[in-house]
């Protein structure tokens, strides 16, 4: 099943009609792949760059502005250096799961990055139970961290892996449970068959209060999901140093640094699937375009990584047992109650359509 | 109930607080502490007390205001001040007089106390306002402040 | 919050790491050689000695106006107050009368250098608790008074100002006006301080009841400073023997009881605006007068045993001096806030977790070259 833009159609048809067909299957394959990694790297970097440039705006700096225009290649160079650099790693690790860990992590959010849908027909794989996958991938980078803590056999790694891993089994279930209030209107986990749904009206919209507390919650489980402070127990500097990579170096380093930020898009990506009409442009003006649903989903995806990055910059962190306490005794039943209400709604047809 | 007034008050406390990271980043490109240095070279003006270095003034005819007392050398907290000096005849009156022949600053043991500077009875010494004092070999930080051929002003008696 | 200890059927390890000598938290080489069970602290011991430079040996060998400058070295973020500390136990063996204007002047500093210090560690305090942009504007508003003295003293952290006798040199011309644009500033930004930490829920449930430490140990441990105000201990010097011209002045003791994380960071806030307060009042009449009275080239102070007191940012400082009537001390010793404060870490932190220590070591303010000496 996979699905491409028109522009990509006659390249299909090009392939099917001049070798066999698995042949031709596979080197699609293939090709998509390559296009999903540049998106990857090309994301990722930029993901960096905007976040450095936000970040020393909310501190009153200017940021990084001398590589590239206003430093526009930035991130480039800090790869580049990172490739260059020496893979150190300590003497007693566990060199198989140590050198794995990183990719555990960049594969996860590689898979997780093709269910998204771009726009109309940009979404390489259109799977029928496409947000159940995603909560499933996104749970499966966790390995990566907690092997690459368990591995590089340094207590502080190994400290910040536990509390990755800790924080990720209990803030699943919050991630879960605010995507389910929201599959109660959809009635479909298909991506695609979301996005069709929210053609009357974005499901925020349709949904109203249960649906902005979902999307509320979301937000703060997708932020701890990602590692990312407020919640950033593994790497917690003021405490562990670096958490669970700090033996890490180069570019097994930077895998785990874009792997981040890629997680950080992944979960504005859903977001703005689940909660804001994915490609759909608000009040259908641009319908007529489709090339511009692309820009609509990054625009709004867009918005939602700032957001997330403006509780970075803001917060503090929380201690691991008050994380915990958030989401046991608050995430977890708030959104327990809130599904009962969502389903209400549902019921007695009080969603808001156009 | 004070479960739901508690988060009601936890939001509200996070929003105040995303309202003040928030106006800064509007106003960010106004509001910079950020100084560019070496682009701003040219405007860059430390203030005229900023002791960046020890030097020694010199006027148009190459005299200097040191009498070669000592004194600064001797308030030195670490050493860092030199003096060679000699004997020699003073023109005007014939006598004999202390005069220096190297002042011999040590910049890399200098902990800018300014004491030296404090005590001199002529004001020979004074603050210079140059910062960049970054070298890649140590032994240019020795610096020898009354320049070749300098002679002591007429008239500064200590 | 409370914790509660859950007894479980699994074998727990205590086990050892090494916090420091290089480690974010530690703000320089300190070293703290933990024992954790799980998360939970069993034990801290701070290992010094990583940034010893024999201070008080050195001044053995100084004389009374070299010694000051070394002063600068020791808490760099309160040197102004160092200086001031041997300055005052040099004046008072000589029994001199420093000018009117001398005491002025040196009390602003003072507090100037209180404020400063404790912008920046609002700014430590919050990066060691996650918020990392409180660092930047803690700096932003250090910068101003960093300024100030840069202006009149030459010098942004060791400023060396103040001499035997009086100051270096006469404050700037600008000095006053740009203490009052600071105050100004200042004013509009303390209450940003509070919307963007000190009400934040995550900081409060952070720092309340962490690290309590109750008054008897606070007298015991020999605290001082904010740490033995937010205990209830009224330990502040300039409101109990006032030196310079802190008996002139009007202005509240800033004393918590709790003597929790929190109330320690609240004595501080509260520390400011006492200093906001006390600068207002002084720096509209500076009397004028001599900055400086003449003393001799060589210093000597009469034979005998000399102490003097005073409130830096961090506690108390004391300097005692024997002399045996030569030009420099038989022997100088500092009592520095630092040590002692630290000495309590063991005491406070202990039950509580990683981030709690580091949360309670940000409220006890260390400089580690004011403890190393
Ligand atoms: S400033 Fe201090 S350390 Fe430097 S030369 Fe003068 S007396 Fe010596
Ligand atoms: S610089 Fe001043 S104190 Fe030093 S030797 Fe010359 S005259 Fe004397």
């Amino acid at each position: 099943m996979i699905r491409a833009l028109s522009i990509t159609r006659s390249i299909h048809d090009w392939l099917y009609s001049s070798m066999s067909e698995n042949m031709a299957y596979f080197i699609e394959m293939v090709l998509i792949a390559i296009v999903y990694l540049a998106i990857f790297a090309v994301a990722g970097l930029f993901l960096v760059l905007i976040e450095r440039r936000v970040a020393a705006w909310f501190q009153l700096r200017i940021g990084p502005n001398r590589v590239g225009f206003q430093g526009l290649l930035q991130t480039m160079a800090d790869a580049l250096k990172l490739l260059s650099k020496e893979l150190t790693g300590t003497e007693k690790a566990d060199k198989f799961l140590y050198n794995l860990a990183p990719y555990f992590v960049i594969i996860t959010a590689l898979m997780a990055l093709a269910v998204i849908p771009f726009t109309q027909d940009f979404q390489a794989f259109d799977i029928n139970i496409g947000i159940l996958f995603l909560i499933a991938i996104s749970s499966i980078g966790v390995i990566g961290i907690l092997l690459g803590g368990w591995s590089s056999n340094n207590k502080f790694a190994l400290i910040g892996a536990m509390r990755s891993g800790v924080q990720t089994i209990s803030y699943e279930l919050s991630i879960g449970l605010s995507l389910l209030t929201m599959i109660l209107i959809t009635g479909s986990l298909q991506l695609s068959e979301i996005v069709e749904v929210q053609k009357s009206g974005w499901l925020i919209v349709q949904g109203h209060i249960p649906a902005i507390i979902a999307f509320m919650i979301y937000m703060i489980a997708g932020t701890a999901e990602t590692n990312r402070a407020p919640f950033d127990m593994a790497e917690a500097e003021s405490e562990l140093g670096a958490g669970f990579h700090t033996e890490y170096s180069g570019m097994k380093f930077a895998y785990f640094f874009l792997a981040e930020f890629i997680n950080m898009f992944i979960i504005a990506a859903i977001a703005t699937t689940v909660f804001f009409g994915a490609w759909l442009s608000p009040f259908g003006i641009t319908e007529s375009i489709p090339i511009l649903g692309v820009f609509w989903f990054l625009a709004k995806a867009m918005v939602l990584v700032f957001l997330m990055m403006w509780f970075r910059w803001t917060f503090p962190r929380l201690r691991v047992d008050q994380l915990l306490t958030l989401e046991w005794k608050y995430l977890l039943p708030l959104n327990l109650m809130n599904i009962v209400i969502m389903a209400l709604i549902v019921w007695l047809n009080l969603t808001i359509q156009f | 109930m004070s479960y739901f007034s508690d988060i009601y008050k936890g939001i509200k406390t996070l929003l105040t607080g995303m309202s003040v990271t928030g106006k800064y980043f509007l106003t960010s490109r106004k509001g910079a502490i950020t100084q560019q240095y070496p682009d701003n070279r040219a405007t860059l003006k430390m203030f005229d007390r900023f002791r960046g270095e020890v030097i020694m003034p010199h006027d148009e005819e190459n005299r200097h205001r040191c009498t070669g007392c000592q004194k600064c050398e001797i308030a030195c907290p670490n050493g860092t001040i030199e003096i060679i000096w000699d004997r020699g005849i003073d023109e005007e009156t014939g006598k004999k007089k202390k005069k220096i022949d190297k002042f011999v600053y040590h910049l890399s043991m200098c902990t800018m106390c300014g004491l030296c500077i404090d005590v001199c009875p002529t004001d020979a010494i004074e603050w210079g306002q140059n910062f960049e004092n970054s070298v890649y070999d140590r032994t240019a930080l020795t610096r020898v402040l009354n320049k070749p051929g300098s002679k002591l002003m007429p008239g500064v008696e200590d | 919050m409370d914790t509660t200890t859950i007894e479980t059927n699994f074998r727990s390890e205590e086990y050892f790491i090494n916090m420091g000598p290089q480690h974010p938290a530690t703000h320089g080489v300190l070293r703290l050689l933990l024992t954790i069970d799980g998360e939970i602290i069993k034990k801290v011991e701070p290992d010094l000695g990583y940034i010893h430079r024999s201070i008080e040996k050195m001044c053995e060998r100084d004389t009374y106006q070299q010694i000051v400058h070394l002063t600068d070295r020791m808490d760099y973020l309160s040197s102004n107050i160092n200086n001031e500390a041997v300055c005052l136990t040099v004046e008072n063996a000589l029994e001199l009368e420093v000018p009117d204007r001398v005491k002025v002047i040196r009390t602003i500093i003072g507090e100037l250098t209180r404020i400063s210090s404790h912008c920046l560690w609002w700014g430590v305090m919050g990066m060691d608790v996650g918020a990392l942009t409180t660092y930047f504007y803690g700096f932003r508003d250090r910068e101003l008074i960093n300024d100030i003295f840069e202006e009149t003293c030459g010098a942004r952290l060791t400023m060396n100002y103040n001499v035997p006798g009086g100051l270096m040199f006469d404050i700037h011309p600008n000095f006053v006006k740009r203490t009052k644009d600071f105050i100004a500033h200042f004013k509009t930004k303390l209450p940003e301080y509070d919307k963007l930490l000190t009400h934040n829920v995550i900081f409060q449930k952070r720092t309340k009841g962490i690290g309590i430490l109750t008054k008897e140990d606070a007298i015991s441990f020999g605290a001082s400073g904010p740490v033995g105000r937010a205990s209830g201990y009224s330990c502040d010097v300039r409101k109990h023997h006032p030196y310079s011209a802190l008996d002139k002045v009007k202005f509240q003791e800033a004393l918590k009881t709790e003597g929790d994380t929190y109330a320690r960071y609240l004595v501080r806030i509260q520390e400011m605006w006492e200093s906001l307060s006390i600068i207002e009042q002084l720096i509209d009449n500076i009397p004028e007068g001599e900055y400086r009275v003449a003393t001799n080239a060589v210093i000597k102070l009469p034979k005998g045993e000399f102490y003097q007191r005073v409130e830096t940012a961090r506690g108390e400082l004391g300097v005692y001096i024997i002399s045996d009537g030569v030009k420099s001390p038989y022997r100088l010793k500092f009592r520095s806030p630092g040590f002692s404060n630290l000495s309590l870490l063991n005491h406070i932190a202990v039950g509580g977790k990683i981030g709690d220590l580091v949360a309670t070591m940000a409220t006890l303010d260390l400089v580690i070259p004011d403890i190393d000496r």
